[in-house]
């Protein structure tokens, strides 16, 4: 049995094609993926992401088990403030990749809906190392997110709340709902965690406001075009977040965390496999599980972990893991599309920048 | 989705639709087709000349979230593609029955178009979906 989102009636009167995602019956598209990846990019776009997971870490020692369980330095992060980090395995293999916010009396961690009972269970099994660290399902509450280039003035006004002074990884709470500046996307924009009883007056205000909505199809082309790593695709347990470009949000020099010495040992030893965009000539798409071999299209150095249509650059995109010296920008390739080959190249990974 | 089906073309089984006009067949992918597959970017059309047998693939079409092969409902000669589809693959969602045809194949067997469906078999197929 697929679970709903408080938004899938919405989704249904709006006409949504819905497909199971994680567990979960999501919309994938309301009209064309193409026009609201563009609504997201010339104006602004809402998404129901009430499948991922919410959970809150309260107590005196949430903090510690953040650090604990996470790559990033949650110990900087000031009331009202939010870091991308990734929660490793003892190996250094990626769990998960999270969003921890610092609210004044609790941590909050957003994480994929894919793993989320993961996710939870890993954290509750961790927690017993503590005396003061409560984990559970932050239930009453879903998310959704409005993104775009006009996303602060559609959220100011629909809300009626002032957001310019709000800065990038930020949030305030302004009556029961956490506005984040934070987004999936390459566009400015913000994420809502809102009480599962308000949820639906608050889209339909967005709705109301004109706001284009916008399905898991468009999220991905968002997500890929920006060079954003989707869990199952770009990360899973045997990947670090070294391989996936995500150093920075890795601190070696905090306190000992789990996966920090395999972390610690890849970075000596060397990367085997890094992540890197991958341009192909010519108009076949590459998909995900498509072989990437060297320039010769002899030798296979890798594979694609995601690829579509860019509605923004009109061209095939797609991301890779080869092998870390071949893997250089400009380097040209060959990637295996249905029995086929097609030139490509390696290139940055944000194939669009705002 | 059934309501747009003409009853002028026939059917396969695996989504693509023919109309047959003497000893060609225009070939193209149905309503039904279009809708599932979404915003089409690319279609990988075949050279003009090539010989089809039923049920071989001719080309695909790519949407932005899946690629679908194209397979030829009859057997026979490509005597035409739609060349508009280079530039305009869109066109197969905007009029999967008329500006976005495909092929046209000048038939081999045309008996063989018999065994396609009718558009009353063809909304029967769907119903099952």
């Amino acid at each position: 049995m697929l679970k709903k989102t408080p938004l899938y009636e919405q989704h249904i009167k709006l006409g949504a094609k819905m497909v199971p995602f994680a567990g979960w019956e999501m919309p994938v598209s309301y009209k064309s993926i193409i026009e609201e990846h563009n609504a997201v990019r010339s104006a602004a776009g809402i998404f129901d992401i009430g499948h991922m997971g919410l959970i809150k870490i309260e107590g005196e020692d949430s903090l510690t088990l953040i650090q604990k369980t996470t790559t990033n330095d949650a110990s900087k992060l000031k009331w009202f403030e939010g870091q991308y980090s990734i929660m490793c395995n003892e190996s250094g293999g990626a769990i998960d990749d999270v969003f921890v916010y610092c609210l004044p009396a609790f941590h909050l961690i957003i994480c994929n809906a894919s793993n989320a009972d993961k996710v939870l269970s890993w954290l509750k099994k961790q927690a017993k190392a503590f005396k003061q660290a409560g984990v559970g399902v932050y239930e009453n509450y879903s998310l959704l997110a409005v993104q775009g280039t006009e996303a602060e003035k559609v959220v100011s006004k629909a809300l009626n709340v002032s957001l310019a002074e709000l800065k990038h990884n930020h949030c305030l709470c302004w009556r029961d709902i956490i506005i984040s500046r934070t987004g999936y996307t390459g566009e400015d924009g913000f994420e809502l965690v809102v009480a599962k009883t308000e949820i639906e007056k608050i889209w339909q205000a967005f709705i109301k406001e004109g706001v284009q909505p916008c399905g898991l199809g468009a999220r991905d082309t968002l997500r890929l075009e920006a060079g954003y790593p989707l869990y199952g695709h770009e990360y899973d347990d045997d990947t670090t977040p070294l391989e996936a470009g995500y150093g920075w949000a890795v601190k070696l020099d905090k306190n000992d965390f789990i996966g920090k010495a395999g972390l610690v040992k890849e970075k000596q030893t060397g990367l085997k496999k890094k992540l890197v965009g991958v341009e192909p000539e010519g108009r076949m798409i590459p998909r995900a599980g498509d072989v990437v071999f060297d320039e010769q299209g002899k030798k296979s150095i890798g594979k694609i972990t995601s690829g579509t249509f860019s509605p923004t650059l009109k061209i095939p995109i797609a991301l890779a893991y080869l092998e870390t010296n071949q893997a250089k920008e400009g380097d040209s390739l060959q990637i295996g599309i249905r029995g086929k080959k097609a030139a490509a190249k390696v290139v940055a990974k944000a194939f669009y920048k705002r | 989705m059934t309501d747009q089906l003409p009853n002028n073309v026939k059917y396969s089984k695996d989504h693509e639709w023919a109309k047959v006009e003497g000893k060609t067949a225009t070939v193209g992918i149905s309503f039904f087709a279009q809708d599932q597959l979404g915003d089409i970017v690319y279609v990988e059309l075949p050279a003009v000349g090539k010989e089809l047998k039923a049920g071989e693939e001719f080309g695909v079409v790519e949407s932005v979230k899946s690629v679908s092969s194209l397979l030829a409902p009859v057997s026979g000669k490509v005597v035409a593609i739609n060349e508009e589809l280079n530039n305009t693959a869109q066109l197969v969602n905007q009029d999967p029955y008329g500006k976005g045809w495909i092929i046209k194949i000048e038939m081999s067997a045309p008996d063989e178009a018999n065994a396609l469906l009718s558009d009353e078999d063809y909304k029967s197929l769907l119903e099952t979906k």
